[in-house]
């Protein structure tokens, strides 16, 4: 089964949701016009990253009932849709969330559960953290999303692994940073040596939106990508410039590769947990 | 003193493209199309100004040469030559009579505060002409002169974007080379130019090459001043940095509002300045 991914690699208007859900449907128009199956737009990708106060005005809710959510939610009946929000529970607590979006519903909503807040991050002083990690059915097979500083951990690609999950659906709003005399800035090589890998440990698809443009100082280098089971590369959007790029991957890819590399079926969890558990346990003691 | 293992070698066209994108995106969503610049001549504003015509166009940049009756006439020559190879509308103002204004009143006047004043004179014509050419005044200090304070509070300091002050003045040096800036203006000695003779490095009592070493290892790579000693930096010098560093802080930060409501610019006020652009 060929399937079509759009990679929208967009910069956003800081805190202006609906500025950026016109340039999300004017996207999704373009997708569907040219015959995608899914979109994957980047993190916080309708409201912008360095919310800081913001935060709290920005903040929507996945449902028809929401006037952002509504549009989105019409534009899935023609193409699956990834996006990037702020999402609000009953109790206004505050997630970085990317949404699942697909024939008018939503299917899936994940929090980010990792708040990188060193350095130039200060996501723990602005967000509630998202607390599971759990794939999904799509009409494309079973998939999982993590947002940015999620998969800089290993464990949770890896529980997205485990727990059913051939298509990484992965967002990210990175700063550019780590200037070298290399062509790329070591924020930008770092990410693509993770997804590359993941592709290759996991045997399985790894799609990558990241967003481009700037706020204030900050720049966002965009070079989305997406690699197959094998690790190759099956699409890289540029670096530093917007972008909506599509590229096909073939699930049949997955019965291949893991044909010729078992590692999934030879995966030992329940050694795993074992381990983990004498080593919590030793922790504790 | 050379570190073989310390390597500031930046790579220009990515570099280039960072910057001029920042350069286009900071200046366009602030409401504005045109940049002025304060040109002195020197590598740092004639970098910048590179830079903002790559980024703006020629015809979208004014630069002012603001010499003052000490001002070296070979500053204004290299001003001119950026000027003529870059296309950039120009205007020459000189600050001496301003200037001139307020020193005259102080016939003992010590230098450190007459180059106090010509740099806030220039910072004053700056901001008027930004007023009048429809411009964002775009700074030109690098990150060396901002980390060792080598700089004056509210005069070279100030602008609404600075596109190099992530560069140490090493590779200022490297991508100024890279994108054209003319070669007199690469081997000239750096100096402020605010008395004769006066130098950067005899100034500061050590050279570029040396303290940008130092100061990567300290601030980028987040050495422990023992392990510059260990890497070669003697010791004297690397705490002379360190305390130069912490001393002007002052110069890095806005002023401290003192904290009296619950709501208070600055601590728990928190925007960027691009908002809702």
């Amino acid at each position: 089964m060929k399937v079509t991914i759009a990679l929208a690699q967009i910069a956003t208007k800081l805190g202006d949701v609906n500025a950026n859900l016109e340039k999300h449907l004017e996207l999704i128009r373009r997708a569907v016009s040219s015959g995608v199956d899914l979109i994957v737009f980047p993190e916080l990708s309708l409201t912008g990253y360095c919310l800081q106060d913001l935060v709290p005005t920005v903040a929507l809710a996945a449902s028809t009932d929401d006037p952002v959510f509504k549009h989105l939610l019409e534009a899935s009946q023609y193409v699956d849709v990834v996006v990037g929000f702020v999402d609000s529970d009953a109790r206004h607590r505050f997630f970085i969330a990317a949404a699942y979006l697909s024939g008018g519903k939503v299917v899936h909503v994940h929090h980010k559960a990792y708040l990188p807040t060193y350095g130039l991050f200060d996501e723990g002083r602005f967000f509630a953290w998202g607390d599971s990690v759990r794939a999904f059915d799509t009409r494309f097979g079973r998939a999982g999303i993590l947002i940015c500083e999620d998969f800089w951990h290993a464990s949770p690609p890896y529980l997205l692994w485990l727990d059913g999950a051939d298509l990484f659906l992965f967002t990210s709003a990175s700063p550019g940073r780590g200037l070298s005399s290399r062509p790329m800035l070591d924020s930008a090589r770092w990410v693509e040596d993770i997804n590359r890998a993941y592709a290759g440990m996991f045997t399985s698809f790894v799609v990558h939106a990241n967003r481009t443009g700037y706020e204030d100082g900050l720049n966002f280098w965009g070079g989305s990508t997406i690699y197959d089971p094998n690790g190759e590369l099956v699409l890289q959007c540029p670096y530093h410039a917007e972008a909506l790029m599509f590229g096909e991957i073939d699930l049949n890819q997955l019965h291949r590769t893991r044909a010729r590399l078992p590692v999934l079926r030879d995966e030992r969890t329940a050694l795993t947990m074992r381990e983990l558990q004498r080593i919590l346990g030793q922790e504790q003691a | 003193m050379e570190h073989q293992q310390i390597d500031l070698t930046i790579n220009t066209e990515l570099t280039r493209q960072v910057l001029t994108g920042f350069i286009r995106s900071e200046v366009t969503r602030a409401g504005f199309s045109h940049a002025v610049i304060n040109l002195s001549g020197g590598l740092d504003s004639s970098l910048s100004c590179y830079l903002v015509v790559e980024a703006l166009g020629a015809e979208n940049v004014l630069a002012l040469r603001l010499p003052y009756k000490s001002s070296t006439p070979d500053s204004g020559e290299h001003a001119n030559l950026v000027i003529d190879a870059l296309g950039v509308q120009s205007l020459t103002i000189p600050i001496t009579a301003m200037a001139d204004g307020l020193i005259s009143l102080y016939p003992d006047m010590d230098r450190i505060r007459k180059g106090n004043i010509m740099a806030r004179m220039r910072m004053i014509v700056l901001y008027d002409q930004s007023q009048d050419f429809h411009a964002l005044p775009v700074g030109t200090g690098n990150k060396t002169e901002i980390l060792l304070g080598y700089t004056t509070l509210y005069g070279d300091s100030a602008c609404a974007i600075n596109p190099i002050g992530d560069l140490y003045k090493t590779q200022v040096r490297q991508l100024a080379k890279a994108i054209g800036v003319p070669q007199v203006i690469l081997d000239k000695p750096p100096t402020a130019d605010l008395w004769l003779g006066q130098t950067d490095e005899g100034e500061l009592g050590f050279t570029y090459a040396e303290v940008d070493q130092l100061l990567f290892l300290l601030v980028d790579q987040r050495y422990r001043p023992e392990d510059c000693v260990e890497a070669g930096f003697p010791e004297s010098f690397v705490r002379q940095v360190m305390e130069k560093v912490r001393r002007n802080q002052f110069k890095r930060v806005m002023p401290p509002i003192a904290k009296l409501s619950n709501r208070t610019v600055g601590y728990d006020f928190l925007y960027l300045r691009d908002w809702g652009t």
